[in-house]
């Protein structure tokens, strides 16, 4: 039973970790956190399913597929929700902005996809019990993209961009920096990681147009336990996150996990408001 | 908006659109089982509930600028605490009554539960934890069957004679909107809204008026949960029947809108919005599935094209010119009602106070006192610590070092919320005023340390909070006159010009009858003519016994009106002397002034 809590636990966390590098990368160059971001993880697995079951394509094709119809949904979240917002940040209407068009997203795959959870396919049918892929693949797709980021912020000229923004974005502005061009690229390439996490968790958690509102939560909390924009927080707090939610769902069944998992989202809010790995609050006055 | 509007007399147009849209809602209410069906009864109704649920969600979206977005998980948690308490699932059934109160009760605990992490942070985390909040509770009702009946539902509770049928019903649930407008309207108009819209606009000036967050917010959401529980327990009356279903996500989002077409900061918006969308929701119903994408919709498009929602559209009041002569007479005869209760001699000591930023020394061993009725000028080159001094004696900043006494007792460090009732009131670099309230309402803010009615006084305006609310707003007309914009008393701060809002400020912390005044750069972005008023206004409220604590960087203004001046220079101070001395000290000639 261990091997099998540890073995969803880290599934089910690595999950919730893309989601909140999701959010992060996103609030990186805007300082937004948008709802959005637990919609992308769900079209992953719809869209995921949509080509490859229902259009046949190859995962080859299907995964690029994913990734740049998700990298999309991330330009229009700039775009649409993000964008006409920033002027009044303080007055946090991008909450209801971006609320607005994750429901947008929601209601259109309810009513094209359906409200039912469809089938993901098995994408390279390897592995059974608990070393089924489905346990691995999410935790795999995690550790390649704390790679690649680590890579692009570190090695890139784009990357190194992109963190001069989230560090002082009037000053990268002053230094030339295409600003606006760099958060649409932060919008997609969030996106992209957004639907990595709702492909690479598909065959665990389904096609299914609720899973948006679920990862929008979930997701959220290892952002929480890790500290705003704080990328290593947000994959230690979500594979904790998931083994929490999987120990609890095992011991006292799903409801209380749930429940469980929610108390212990607002204990931490309240001990340690700004996260495990967090900086600080600043200035107020 | 409109919320600057009612507490005014001058504004009697606007009451009056006000009031006669209530007693048109009245009428139409009163005349409805006269000439209307069922059908009919059953949406007056259901907007009633909806209106009980947003009554008090308005307090905390509207006015305390709280975005809770899944409070349709408290609707969901009366609707099944009543059905389930009166259906006997997990003990003796209870009266219909009875659980209607205890579905208030659940109401208001979930309430604050989920409210706690919006006393200390950002409104986004209170956003999501409502959010989650109402992921857990669909869940929970699902598979919880032997009490919920998970997805086949349960029955809801059913109202002895005469509420039973659908009029009866009807009327009840009309009786608890109202009496919901009436205290919600109480709250609104009273401190505690003032308080809200303040925690809302400019904290940290909130603070320092004596307003503490965590009491403001756990109040209203007290309030907004139990209305909330008590709205869901009628509803599963209406319904007969609920299940998970019952409860989606978008009837929050309806709520929302509702709110937010109103306009934030009013009453009777919210109330006419959620009129609009429970018609709305009938009219969308032959859109099924599609009806939620079209409430999703429309949220986007308010926030997008009119954040102010209605009310902000048609508050014409606002939109007239303003006087167009902005000369300001003072006159500070008045300025004797806010002369300091007791008078010692020297109200603020400072010993050896430092303060550090990590490796920098922000103030460095500083020692200084202030004497009542002196105007104590502290100045100094940009970063010396003139504001950062300020700051920590506000509470802002807790020094690592050194004692502040205050009016002969040691003053703690931190804890700017309790400044004001001591008797310390300040004004800020940059004005912080609340924009979207009349001039009036700002200054009555600054009263609000010396209130001592209780909250629920104020929900129910017994006499004792009616007769504190009228002297509060005697003061500050007082106030007013006495820095001369009376004649600006209900427009909305934000028309006000940039010096007129320094004057504001000081009327502000005036109501606090304060023992030491701070001003910090009173004078920056005032004319000529306006400093010399300044100056007057300043040495009138020095003469009634306040310690002023002036930070300017005016050289001649510091010089001709202070008593005493201190030099800051990297955190430590380099002269303090009586003006004619200090300003041919070799240092500070060198280090500040310059030759």
């Amino acid at each position: 039973m261990l091997a099998t809590i540890i073995a969803s636990g880290l599934a089910t966390g690595a999950v919730y970790a893309l989601v909140g590098i999701t959010y992060n990368t996103m609030y990186a160059t805007s300082r937004v956190m948008s709802f959005t971001a637990g919609q992308v993880g769900m079209l992953g697995g719809v869209l995921g399913s949509l080509y490859m079951i229902v259009w046949g394509l190859p995962l080859l094709l299907a995964l690029p597929l994913v990734l740049a119809s998700c990298a999309l949904i991330g330009v229009i979240t700039e775009y649409v929700a993000v964008r006409p917002v920033l002027k009044s940040l303080e007055q946090h209407l991008y909450v209801l902005s971006t609320l607005a068009l994750s429901l947008m997203f929601q209601q259109v795959t309810a009513i094209e996809w359906g409200t039912e959870p469809r089938p993901f396919p098995k994408l390279f049918g390897l592995g059974t019990g608990i070393s089924d892929e489905k346990f691995w693949i999410p935790v795999i797709a995690c550790i390649l993209t704390i790679i690649g980021l680590e890579y692009l912020y570190r090695y890139t000229l784009l990357g190194r961009a992109f963190v001069a923004v989230a560090e002082d974005n009037y000053a990268a502005q002053a230094l030339g920096l295409p600003e606006r061009n760099l958060r649409i690229a932060s919008y997609a390439l969030a996106g992209a990681i957004g639907g990595l996490a709702g492909f690479s968790g598909g065959e665990l958690m389904l096609a299914f147009f609720a899973n948006g509102a679920v990862l929008n939560f979930y997701g959220f909390v290892p952002v929480a336990l890790g500290g705003l924009g704080n990328n290593k927080g947000a994959v230690i707090g979500g594979l904790a996150l998931g083994l929490f939610q999987q120990a609890a769902n095992f011991m006292v069944g799903g409801i209380f996990a749930s429940v469980a998992v929610f108390a212990l989202f607002i204990i931490v809010l309240l001990f340690v408001p700004q996260g495990f790995f967090g900086s600080a609050t600043a200035r107020r006055v | 908006m409109s919320l600057a509007a009612p507490t005014h007399a001058a504004s009697s147009d606007f009451l009056t659109a006000n009031r006669l849209t209530y007693c048109g809602l009245l009428i139409v209410a009163l005349s409805l089982p006269w000439v209307g069906n069922d059908y009919w009864a059953l949406i007056a109704t259901r907007a009633a509930i909806y209106w009980v649920l947003v009554s008090g969600l308005n307090l905390v979206v509207g006015y305390a600028g709280q975005l809770a977005i899944g409070y349709v998980a408290l609707l969901t948690l009366g609707a099944y605490t009543t059905s389930v308490l009166t259906a006997g699932n997990v003990m003796p059934p209870v009266h219909p009554y009875i659980a209607l109160m205890i579905a208030g009760l659940t109401g208001a605990f979930f309430g604050v539960f989920i409210g706690l992490p919006a006393l200390r942070l950002r409104t986004f985390y209170f956003a999501m934890t409502t959010l989650g909040f109402a992921t857990i509770v669909t869940q929970v009702a699902l598979a919880w069957q032997s009490v919920t009946g998970g997805g086949i539902g349960i029955t809801g509770p059913e109202f002895p004679a005469p509420f039973n049928s659908a009029w009866g019903f009807y009327a009840f649930c009309m009786g608890i909107a109202a009496l919901c407008t009436w205290m919600t309207s109480n709250v609104a108009h009273s401190r505690h809204g003032r308080a809200l819209v303040a925690i809302r606009d400019v904290e940290v000036a909130a603070e320092s008026c004596g307003v503490y967050k965590p009491h403001a917010l756990i109040k209203v959401f007290i309030i907004a949960g139990m209305l909330a529980g008590i709205s869901g327990g009628l509803f599963a009356s209406l319904q007969t029947y609920i299940t998970p279903d019952a409860f989606t996500f978008e009837l929050s989002v309806l709520f929302f809108i509702s709110i937010l077409i109103g306009g934030r900061g009013s009453i009777i918006g919210p109330l006419l919005g959620t009129i609009i969308l429970t018609l709305l929701q009938e009219i969308a119903a032959p859109l099924a599935a599609w009806s939620n994408f079209l409430y999703a919709v429309l949220l986007l498009v308010i926030v997008l094209a009119m954040p102010g929602g209605i009310a902000a559209l048609i508050d014409f009041k606002n939109k007239k010119a303003l006087h167009s002569d902005r000369n300001l007479v003072l006159d500070v005869d008045l300025l004797g009602a806010f002369k300091p209760e007791t008078k010692q001699s020297q109200p603020l000591d400072l010993k050896g106070i430092r303060l550090q930023f990590g490796a920098l020394r922000a103030i460095d061993g500083l020692d200084f006192h202030v004497k009542s009725g002196e105007i104590h000028g502290l100045i100094g080159p940009n970063g010396s610590g003139k504001t950062t001094t300020l700051n920590v004696i506000s509470g802002f900043y807790s020094p690592q070092f050194g004692q502040m006494v205050f009016d002969g007792q040691a003053l703690p460090a931190g804890l700017p919320h309790l400044r004001a009732g001591l008797g310390i009131g300040r004004t800020y670099q940059t004005p912080k005023i609340v924009g979207e309230a009349s001039v009036l309402d700002n200054v009555m803010l600054g009263g609000i340390a010396s209130s001592d009615t209780h909250f629920i006084e104020t929900v129910l305006t017994l006499p004792r909070a009616i007769a504190e609310e009228q002297k509060t707003r005697h003061d500050a007309l007082q106030a007013l006159r006495a820095v001369g914009l009376d004649k600006f008393a209900s427009v909305r701060a934000d028309r006000l010009q940039h010096s007129e809002l320094r004057f504001l400020e000081i009327a502000r912390a005036l109501m606090g009858r304060p023992k030491l005044l701070m001003l910090d750069e009173p004078a920056a972005g005032l004319s000529v003519e306006e400093i010399k008023k300044l100056g007057e206004l300043i040495k009138g409220v020095a003469k009634n016994g306040t310690a002023i604590l002036l930070v300017e960087h005016h050289a001649d203004f510091i010089f001709s009106i202070c008593d005493y001046v201190t030099v800051l220079n990297l955190g430590k101070p380099l002269a303090s002397d009586i003006p004619s001395v200090v300003r041919v000290h070799k240092e500070v000639v060198s280090a500040y002034l310059g030759a």
